[in-house]
């Protein structure tokens, strides 16, 4: 397969490009002013739900891993705003936003955190399992790449019922060394899915850089080898994540042309709180990037210019995010945990509907 | 009835279930142009054309879980592991996606999906290409195993895995696609998890599944004739759901029992077999429950010595003999 029928779509240069560049492109141009207040205010819902809920881990109020996406905003808000009937959304284990970015509603998604029956999983999937198949959200998956080949069968669902629609699969920069990535890739190549390949690289996988774990010139760029188109952009701005993800989700939908996009971003975080985050970045590095690419403040210095935002705007906006995180946290206190009895619910169809079982015999053993 | 071999039976499964439900597609290597690896698939592609039967690259992790993500938004998936032991290099995708899904969403997502292909012993293909990994996927709930041992049971199963809303692993055998047997002419569906008592008697209960029923056929007859025995031969068909009281309904008739299984023996279906026998029937018990499992190492390859390293009529011979001793 040559170069020229690798990448039909231009890659970026490397330089930044000043923010709001792609403010022009139609799918931003077009956009109402209600419109671009609620990619902010989703942007500063997720932030501020995700600060909560770093309050709720500390105080012991939740169990396992929290991977927060803190600093990551802009990407799922820019990708999931792009959503039509027939979009669909897979992603990893950092997943609280992308399922608020798809519309999910805060109580459950505490809830989740905090092992109630309430939460959008009932309490059975926590942190790093959330789903809203009525959203078109299919996870919230643990283990790192394992998603990526269900992205690409949701693409070859949509296909195979000849729906015109497209799935994003997204992934971090780690999981782009797993071998069901790759495969996956070769898969959607081959048979032309509609599925985008959604890299959010935050420069670590866990404690380890980019640099010393994968080889090659770019993530995106591995894309060449199986004939897929690619494109990288700058996710600490959502204009741009959406002006570079229209034109790829137009080709998946309209063409069937799959597709990576390496989407640059960062988080502030350590990969999950239990990371202390002081052995392989520095503080200075992470203030650097708070202070000149945070993708609120970014977003937010776009919209105060261009008069969409005002002070007051901005202020009642963070008041509300955080009042709805504090009564989603109350939500979730407030919440039963799931019985015993409910550990064996919600693991077979057939169980969970015995009247139209068709199956004889024990389902479950002692 | 049609005398069909159990490879026709299952393709006839699938012939069927593919004209009855347009979401059901046939995925897997070699299964369209080859006409299947073992020729299960044979003269599918013509019937059904290539957007139903579809040949996949040698990728198991990424087509099952390519099939697994389908199956999340309604295709209802056959895949084809041309051998079962390789569900190894696709385990995350069968054992954390296809069996964890719907648990993990609080019950929001389905995985009707099938993966089906040969899981045997027996043809000197060594280690690599002999597991038998029903006891592993069992071991996973969420999940549904099927063994079926003969024609008009590997056909009726199929039919029923297909339109079950769980995803279900059909373990098949190479050494029994040439097995010829009595297929019904009318559509039938067996259930999952129903056992089927392939041989009334009365000293001593062979519970069994998978090829290891045709050994312990054979080796029934011998004891009956031979030996004045007179054995009862249960084969579960389904590992999960398991029906247990089949099982047990035969030890109170005859008392003593016998496992015989093509499986290694360490934690495998035999283990659980009898720890819920012995649980639920103790008092029924003559004597202590016996096994016949593979001999425990890798599977050998020299031809002769593989024969004696699984399950045959003579080891099932023997371990029936000492059953009733």
């Amino acid at each position: 397969m040559s170069k020229k029928a690798a990448s039909t779509i231009e890659t970026k240069d490397d330089a930044v490009p000043a923010c709001g560049a792609s403010a022009q492109a139609p799918v931003n141009a077009n956009l109402p002013k209600e419109a671009k207040v609620e990619l902010y205010r989703k942007m500063v819902r997720i932030r501020r739900f995700e600060e909560r809920s770093l309050r709720a881990y500390q105080a012991k109020k939740i169990g396992g891993f929290l991977h927060l996406y803190i600093g990551q905003e802009a990407v799922a808000v820019g990708c999931c705003s792009l959503m039509g009937a027939n979009d669909h959304v897979i992603t990893a284990y950092r997943d609280h936003g992308h399922a608020m970015a798809v519309g999910m509603d805060t109580k459950p998604l505490m809830a989740e955190l905090y092992g109630k029956v309430t939460g959008c999983s009932k309490g059975k999937g926590g942190s790093m399992h959330y789903f809203a198949p009525s959203l078109n959200y299919w996870g919230g998956h643990g283990i790192v790449g394992g998603q990526i080949p269900l992205g690409t069968g949701l693409a070859y669902a949509l296909k195979y019922k000849g729906l015109k629609g497209a799935a994003m699969a997204f992934m971090g920069d780690g999981a782009v060394n797993q071998g069901a990535v790759h495969e996956a890739y070769n898969l959607a190549a081959l048979w032309n899915l509609p599925v985008i390949f959604v890299v959010e690289n935050n420069g670590y996988s866990m404690g380890t850089s980019q640099d010393r774990s994968s080889a090659g010139p770019g993530l995106a760029q591995r894309a060449e080898a199986y004939g897929m188109n690619w494109g990288t952009c700058f996710g600490h701005d959502v204009y741009e994540v959406r002006a570079t993800m229209d034109k790829f989700l137009t080709l998946a939908r309209e063409q069937c042309k799959p597709a990576v996009v390496e989407i640059d971003t960062y988080r502030y975080r350590g990969h999950s709180v239990a990371d202390p985050d002081n052995t392989y970045r520095t503080k200075e590095q992470i203030e650097e990037y708070r202070r000149t690419k945070d993708p609120i403040q970014v977003f937010q210095n776009i919209l105060m210019k261009d008069g969409v935002l005002t002070d007051a705007l901005v202020e009642q906006i963070d008041t509300e995010a955080k009042a709805e995180a504090d009564l989603a946290a109350d939500f979730a206190e407030a919440s039963p945990y799931p019985t015993p009895d409910d550990i064996q619910r919600d693991v077979y169809w057939e169980s969970d509907n015995p009247d139209q079982r068709a199956s004889k015999g024990r389902l479950f053993f002692e | 009835m049609a005398v069909l071999t159990y490879r026709e039976a299952i393709r006839a499964a699938l012939s069927e279930e593919l004209t009855r439900d347009e979401n059901v597609v046939l995925l897997g290597e070699e299964v369209a142009q080859f006409h299947g690896a073992y020729k299960v698939s044979d003269g599918l592609l013509e019937k059904f054309g290539p957007k139903r039967i579809v040949d996949t690259p040698i990728s198991e992790a990424g087509f099952i879980g390519m099939g697994v993500g389908a199956s999340m938004l309604g295709i209802r998936p056959v895949m084809e592991l041309m051998f079962w032991s390789f569900y190894s290099v696709a385990f995350d995708q069968i054992l954390n996606n296809a069996a964890n899904v719907r648990y993990m969403s609080g019950g929001l997502i389905n995985c009707p999906i099938v993966i089906r292909g040969p899981a045997n012993g027996g043809t000197n293909v060594g280690a690599t290409h002999s597991h038998t990994p029903e006891n592993v996927l069992a071991n996973h709930p969420g999940i549904k195993v099927v063994v079926p041992a003969t024609a008009r049971d590997a056909k009726g199963l199929l039919k029923s895995a297909i339109r079950d809303n769980d995803p279900v692993m059909f373990l098949e055998n190479t050494i029994l696609y040439g097995e010829k047997g009595e297929v019904p002419d009318t559509e039938e569906l067996i259930p999952l998890g129903l056992a089927d008592v392939k041989r009334e008697g009365t000293d001593l209960t062979i519970v069994t599944y998978g090829r290891s029923v045709l050994h312990s056929l054979v080796a029934a007859d011998i004891l009956e004739k031979e030996h004045d025995v007179s054995v009862e031969v249960v084969d579960l068909r389904t590992i999960r759901p398991l029906d247990i009281d089949t099982v047990l309904a035969s030890v109170k008739k005859t008392h003593r029992v016998l496992i015989v299984e093509e499986q290694k023996p360490f934690a495998s279906v035999g283990s659980q077999l009898a720890f819920m026998i012995q649980k639920e029937a103790f008092d029924e018990l003559d004597g202590p429950i016996h096994r016949l499992a593979t001999i425990d190492a890798p599977a050998i390859y020299s031809p002769p010595v593989e024969v004696e390293q699984l399950p045959n009529p003579q080891r099932v011979l023997k371990a029936a003999l000492a059953a009733v001793a």
